[in-house]
């Protein structure tokens, strides 16, 4: 059964393109080449990339380092003979004081919905990964970390940070913290994770 | 240039043509009339295409926030007691008078660039696929890239967002006391998620049911020489 060939599917399923809807046979698993619509050219399947393997790996270095990042110092600061080392949580508890919604969104988007995509993407791939049946409300799961990728944006954060840094230039002098390394790591893994995860072919798993 | 004639585009049938529809969200075929998908579990909106109002709502409401997004500050500097604000672009100016040119053509692009951009060709293709009848040689290629790259490059636009909140958790902390946040970035924030949800309403499939239309016709015989 954990073989991916040998799936209980008694033909290939149907499926329509999601950009043009041509109606496909959806190929096996195992031929593993990325495929396109042969009408619309638009990509079907990840390809020679996806490993669900790959997958786990990030989704843990990324609980690993998220939880981390919030508790590292982001950065250092010093203005006017103070100097002190400021982390995420920081800098949200401070933020959230007069500019609470302000907080709360930016820090769903850089906390909240990495961490929990990455949960997500563990609950259903590794009882995948194992061979076991999928663990109930699976597709649900799986669903919620597509629907939630377009709003993790540790990506944009990163330049966001960047650009900040250049407006305060004059006013104070901020260096970066580990933290901020940590982010950059976090949007390499999230990069590695897009290539590597075939929705498609997860599906087709699910059943 | 001269390919086109030798590889003709595959004729594929449409899901849609064989009373299917495709999952939005798993691929999966199922009946037009099916309203949950069997493979991944997703509610089915009811017939083979989503309309368009909620595109247009979203748009809309994307439209209408950028405009106060623009005229409120979004950072308020405080300088021998008086305060000034800094709009959008009052910020890209002053970044280039600091002669950080690469910062502010950053911020000019992702604050002024793609949103403009995204409104622009949102309501083009909403516009295209209803008067696709009137365009059948369009090439529906270009009309998807479009597509494809305003979902992509959406999310960029919340940069200056993002430098709102890192300046206001500066100030708070005690390093910035003359900076604020201003009102401009919350509704800079919610217009980009606006369009971000009007990209992500609109159906790319329509931009190919004129195609399908066209070539209808040239099976059916209208086989027309390269002018």
């Amino acid at each position: 059964m954990s073989s991916l060939n040998t799936a209980s599917h008694d033909a290939d399923p149907l499926i329509a393109c999601h950009a043009c809807d041509a109606l496909l046979r959806e190929a096996p698993l195992a031929s593993g080449g990325r495929a396109r619509c042969p009408r619309c050219n638009a990509v079907l399947t990840a390809g020679p990339a996806f490993s669900i393997d790959g997958v786990i790996a990030c989704a843990f270095a990324t609980i690993a380092l998220l939880g981390a990042a919030l508790f590292l110092p982001f950065l250092s600061l010093s203005a006017a003979g103070l100097e002190k080392d400021a982390t995420l949580m920081d800098a949200a508890r401070a933020a959230g004081r007069s500019f609470g919604p302000l907080a709360i969104a930016v820090a769903a988007v850089i906390a909240a919905a990495p961490l929990s995509r990455a949960i997500a993407l563990l609950y259903v791939l590794i009882p995948l990964r194992l061979g076991r049946t999928a663990a109930p409300g699976a597709r649900t799961a799986f669903r919620y970390t597509i629907n939630a990728r377009p709003w993790s944006m540790v990506e944009i954060f990163i330049i966001g940070v960047i650009v900040s840094l250049v407006k305060v230039a004059g006013l104070a002098s901020v260096g970066l913290g580990a933290a901020f390394w940590i982010f950059v790591c976090l949007a390499g893994i999230a990069f590695f994770e897009d290539a590597a995860l075939c929705r498609r072919s997860i599906w087709r798993m699910l059943g | 240039m001269s390919m086109d004639a030798a590889s003709p585009p595959p004729k594929v049938r449409t899901a849609r043509s064989v009373g299917l529809k495709g999952c939005r969200s798993c691929g999966r075929a199922m009946p037009v009339a099916a309203t949950r998908c069997t493979r991944c579990g997703v509610r089915m909106p009811a017939g083979a295409r989503l309309g368009l109002d909620a595109v247009w709502a979203w748009l809309i409401a994307g439209i209408i926030l950028y405009i106060p997004a623009n005229l409120y500050p979004m950072l308020l500097t405080g300088r021998f007691g008086q305060t000034n604000g800094s709009t959008i672009i009052g910020g890209v100016f002053e970044l280039i008078g600091y002669g950080s040119y690469a910062i502010a053509a950053i911020i000019f692009f992702a604050s002024v660039v793609i949103p403009i951009g995204k409104f622009w060709v949102i309501a083009h293709l909403a516009v295209m696929v209803r008067r696709r009848a009137n365009n059948p040689n369009r090439d529906p290629h270009n009309a998807l890239l479009l597509y494809e790259i305003v979902e992509f490059i959406g999310r960029w636009s919340m940069i200056d967002v993002f430098v709102v909140a890192v300046l206001a958790a500066l100030i708070q902390m005690g390093y910035l006391s003359t900076v604020t946040a201003g009102p401009a970035a919350a509704f800079f924030a919610v217009s980009v998620a606006a369009t971000m949800l009007a990209a992500r309403a609109f159906d790319p499939r329509l931009i190919w049911d004129g195609a399908e239309t066209g070539q209808n016709r040239d099976s059916q015989g209208m086989q027309r020489g390269t002018s």
